[in-house]
């Protein structure tokens, strides 16, 4: 593996019981909003990777073994605060950490992580939790090779939604919050200020900022090209 | 954790030390949390404390370790299956504590009410060391949580605890035993051990965290009347004036 990229290392407070040179595989994060096209990206990136005989394992928030069916279940009703919200999908992702990511970098894998940490930060901060206790919290996680944050206007991910699903959701309109008198103006506002989380974490934590109003095979281009000089061992 | 220390003049202070600090409990209610070791016997002196209140005419708000009715199905299938980790186990806790926070000790204190539990932040300071988390983190964790107005320690030597717990009850489960740290292969002989680890946490967090010490090896009513005692002395005043009263019937 090249010096440039390897060893991994923590952010902050190591994982008891992980030895970060035993970790030879290659973390890779794609963060952005809802509906950016995230997980179409994944699966292309897992295909071009497979076909050049790299082991790919992929993951994504609120998917762990633990933590799915409460999460899914604590978010049908209306009684998910917004503490209550960042800490379980912080034990969300430090399953996946620990039961997904690990295990697959210490095989050698690359791990394509459809978001990280970051998006938890974003939805707390957006629903008013301090970002720097929270960041304390996340500091067991891994620092990734790169993380990818596909941008886009407010407007363009209005668009992406109303013609995927034809609604608003709850959540991800922040009603729970809210940002505005009903669905629409509510999504508006707390669409514009998870991008504002996500834009300065994408200042701090250095994300490759690609824009996202391309279409999916242009993105998929600037992925590859960003990609490929981890490939090299 | 990086330490940063300051230096002012004569007084040197640890910011990460106040930063770990929970939030000042600003509202009319008062949070009294009990803590102690398996079979400390402080569930039952508090159960005696709320009682006392009530009879003093004062609203009074229970609130249990592990009670979230959100988070309980997870923490089941994760002990169930075992399938926590020391953070994960640490994580799933914490979110249990800030769903209970959220929807019961902070509206309860905001509405004037004695909120009372039966243990709170420091149980998972002590529990999580014992399973070798590192303590600054889980201090962040619990970070938002609302400081107590007063926090009892129940302390009894392993030996009676362990005494009073085994005789008594149902098999021990795996993760209280804390089996999941390979201890010992022997669950009574592990949940000795762990419990010993976590007394010692216990211990040498009760002079920071400002614990009034019970002596639980005492008679139920001895231990009780110096509660009360602690209780009058520290909030008696500010229970007459400022918690919220039962109407009349």
């Amino acid at each position: 593996m090249s010096r440039k990229t390897n060893p991994l290392r923590f952010y902050d407070d190591p994982l008891p019981g992980v030895d970060v040179s035993d970790l030879q595989g290659k973390l890779i994060v794609i963060e952005g909003p809802d509906s950016i096209g995230r997980s179409t990206q994944v699966e292309m990136l897992r295909a071009w990777l497979e076909e050049r005989g790299f082991a790919v394992a992929d993951t994504g928030m609120a998917r762990a073994a633990l933590t799915k069916d409460g999460i899914r279940e604590a978010k049908s009703g209306h009684t998910l605060g917004p503490l209550t919200m960042a800490l379980f999908y912080m034990a969300d992702f430090a399953d996946r950490l620990e039961n997904t990511m690990i295990p697959a970098l210490r095989a050698g894998f690359i791990v394509l992580t459809d978001r990280y940490f970051y998006s938890v930060i974003a939805r707390a901060v957006a629903r008013n939790q301090d970002a720097e206790w929270l960041e304390r919290v996340a500091g067991f996680a891994i620092a990734p090779h790169a993380t990818f944050y596909l941008r886009a206007p407010v407007k363009e991910v209005l668009a992406r939604v109303v013609r995927g699903n034809l609604y608003f959701d709850y959540w991800e309109s922040g009603m729970d919050v809210p940002y505005g008198k009903d669905r629409y103006e509510s999504f508006v506002g707390y669409q514009t200020k998870l991008m504002e989380v996500l834009d300065s974490l994408a200042e701090e934590y250095g994300f490759t900022v690609l824009d996202a109003t391309r279409s999916p095979e242009q993105i998929f281009e600037d992925l590859k090209r960003g990609i490929e000089p981890l490939l090299e061992d | 954790m990086r330490d940063i220390w300051l230096s002012y003049g004569f007084a040197t202070v640890n910011l990460i030390g106040l930063m770990a600090q929970f939030r000042p409990n600003l509202f009319p209610g008062k949070l009294i949390i009990v803590e102690g070791i398996d079979g400390s016997g402080k569930s039952t002196q508090l159960s005696l404390l709320s009682q006392w209140l009530r009879s003093r005419n004062l609203v009074v708000s229970f609130s249990e370790w592990n009670s979230s009715s959100i988070v309980r199905g997870t923490t089941r299938q994760g002990k169930k299956k075992q399938m926590f980790t020391p953070t994960t186990f640490s994580l799933i806790h914490a979110t249990d504590f800030a769903d209970r926070l959220e929807r019961r000790i902070r509206p309860m204190l905001e509405a004037g009410a004695v909120v009372c539990a039966d243990r709170y932040a420091f149980t998972a300071f002590a529990r999580d060391a014992a399973r070798g988390v590192r303590r600054q983190w889980v201090r962040n964790l619990y970070r938002v949580a609302i400081q107590p107005d007063l926090a009892f320690y129940f302390r009894v030597p392993l030996d009676v605890a362990l005494k009073r717990i085994l005789g008594g009850r149902a098999a021990l489960k795996y993760y209280e035993a804390g089996m999941d740290l390979g201890l010992s292969a022997d669950i009574q002989e592990s949940f000795a051990m762990f419990q010993q680890r976590i007394l010692e946490e216990y211990d040498s967090m009760a002079e920071e965290m400002g614990f009034h010490v019970i002596d639980a090896t005492r008679s139920i009513k001895e231990q009780q009347k110096q509660v009360r005692e602690i209780v009058l002395q520290h909030i008696g005043d500010a229970l007459e004036r400022d918690v919220l009263q039962l109407p009349p019937e």
